[in-house]
């Protein structure tokens, strides 16, 4: 079955895969991620707010993004982008926006969406007492949220968090559709010059496999030592 | 912004030669639909399989259930789909391999066998959430009662379970319409590769994705609908529903 497996093309193809694509999947997932989980924070705050034109546009903004195909929204936020830039800056033709800020403004804005409803899950996961003890003490909408229910939320929230990181890691593999090298990009652009479809996503299969399955046995792990606390 | 709207693309001949391009696209949406639904299937029941297999007393069989959930939950759907399409020819006995590839619609059966051995894995994981979340009692009485396992299992924890698990069950069933669309990267025409070749012959790049929208909004809505009506349908007296509830896509 593996007899005329070559794997020399991976040996040689490493730098490659590493050193570009597995940098631009990283470092996506990373960014993704961090901007996701701010912007995802703000729409809880908005869903929560009890004020409807702050919680029904950040409702019908995260219904949006959960009912349709992430794919078609990459392409949606690939043509787009350019678009809102030049609307954005005023410029005379639609902004060129670069593989990698296209990206990341995609997977950051469709995330947020994602972690907005884990912060939301977070922040109703705190006694409403705490709400009401800080108003007591005289405290601003503020400095309750970021002095009491956030970082308490937040906390609560880690694994889950952490959870969705990894999921978000496997999707960034969907940059694909807009042909740009990302691991999955790498691997295919050497299969396809090499015409070793066979080993590079076997490989890539395993490379995957592997970062999602300890990160994700970390965050089982992590999740235990947090239960224990608390 | 100097884009150009012109909403009446749809009524305008594709380059089939036969159909509007609005007709192209609920072509795209039967292909989504029929693509859904056969992987749905082929996950409903791998996944309750599994699931069980997960639960049941015997260290042997939940390390494979676990270990099944593990593989299909690890590797982006995207690069399964690569697997099945490109490297399982390969790999299988030449004769068998070419079968595969000369078939015709190789990219819809594929996606269908990928898209349901990746959600079966998430479905598992309902499932046996559904049958762990059963008061131990039940499934004490049933061997009280002298049930062999299979009987337990088919006639106390499973009808129970997966009335419980309606719920997310409905999200899994509409993950696996917007999954589908990861299908186009192996050549299936669904509803996003129609919106992406209208787009790609006329230029109307939003006038073609906001109908795809639209049409994956409307799908969206008619399946919650339709689920919602079943779950009240198959809802366990006295039961308020489960609590196990996951966002993913």
């Amino acid at each position: 079955m593996f007899a005329n497996f070559d794997y020399d093309v991976i040996w040689r193809s490493l730098p490659y895969l590493f050193y570009q694509g597995m940098t631009f999947t990283l470092l996506l997932t990373a960014l993704a991620t961090a901007g996701g989980i701010v912007i995802g924070t703000f729409l809880a705050l908005m869903r929560l707010s009890g004020v409807a034109p702050l919680s029904v546009p950040a409702a019908a903004y995260v219904n949006l993004m959960r009912a349709v195909p992430f794919v078609l929204m990459i392409f949606w936020f690939y043509f787009l982008v350019p678009y809102i830039g030049q609307w954005l800056t005023g410029a005379a033709q639609p902004l060129q926006v670069g593989a990698f800020a296209s990206c990341l403004i995609t997977f950051t804005l469709f995330e947020a969406a994602f972690f907005c409803e884990i912060m939301r899950a977070g922040i109703q996961s705190i006694p409403r007492g705490q709400m009401a003890a800080a108003q007591a003490l005289g405290m601003t909408y503020p400095a309750v949220m970021g002095y009491i229910i956030l970082p308490q939320a937040f906390r609560n929230m880690v694994p889950v968090l952490l959870t969705q990181t990894i999921v978000l890691f496997q999707d960034t593999s969907l940059v694909y559709v807009i042909s740009v090298t990302d691991f999955l990009g790498a691997a295919s652009k050497i299969a396809e010059r090499d015409g070793r479809l066979v080993e590079m996503y076997t490989f890539a299969a395993v490379v995957y496999f592997v970062i999602s399955f300890s990160a994700s046995r970390a965050v089982a792990a992590l999740h235990r030592r947090v239960a224990i606390i608390r | 912004m100097n884009y150009h709207w012109n909403w009446s693309i749809f009524f305008e001949l594709s380059p089939d030669g036969v159909h509007t391009y609005l007709a192209t696209l609920l072509l795209g949406t039967g292909w989504t639909l029929l693509t859904s639904a056969c992987a749905f299937a082929i996950a409903l029941t791998l996944g309750a399989v599994v699931g069980v297999l997960r639960t049941v007393p015997g260290r042997f069989a939940v390390r494979c259930g676990d270990a099944y959930v593990e593989l299909f939950r690890n590797v982006p759907l995207l690069v399964q789909m690569f697997l099945w399409y490109f490297v399982l020819p390969e790999l299988l006995p030449r004769p068998a391999g070419t079968f595969l590839k000369q078939m015709p619609d190789a990219s819809f059966y594929t996606a269908v066998v990928a898209l349901g051995f990746y959600m079966s894995a998430r479905i598992a994981e309902q499932v046996r959430a559904g049958i762990t979340s059963l008061p131990r009692g039940q499934r004490l009485a049933a061997m009280a009662l002298g049930f062999t396992l299979p009987q337990t299992y088919a006639y106390v924890l499973l009808p129970m379970a997966l009335r419980v698990i309606l719920p997310p069950l409905t999200s899994e069933l509409l993950n696996t319409i917007k999954n589908s669309a990861v299908a186009l990267t192996i050549g299936l025409m669904e509803l996003t590769a129609r919106a992406r070749a209208m787009q790609e012959f006329t230029f109307q790049v939003f006038e073609a994705f906001t109908a795809a929208t639209v049409i994956y909004i409307v799908i969206n809505i008619v399946v919650t609908v339709a689920m919602r009506l079943l779950e009240r349908r198959l809802a366990v007296p006295g039961y308020l529903g489960a609590k196990v509830r996951v966002a993913g896509h």
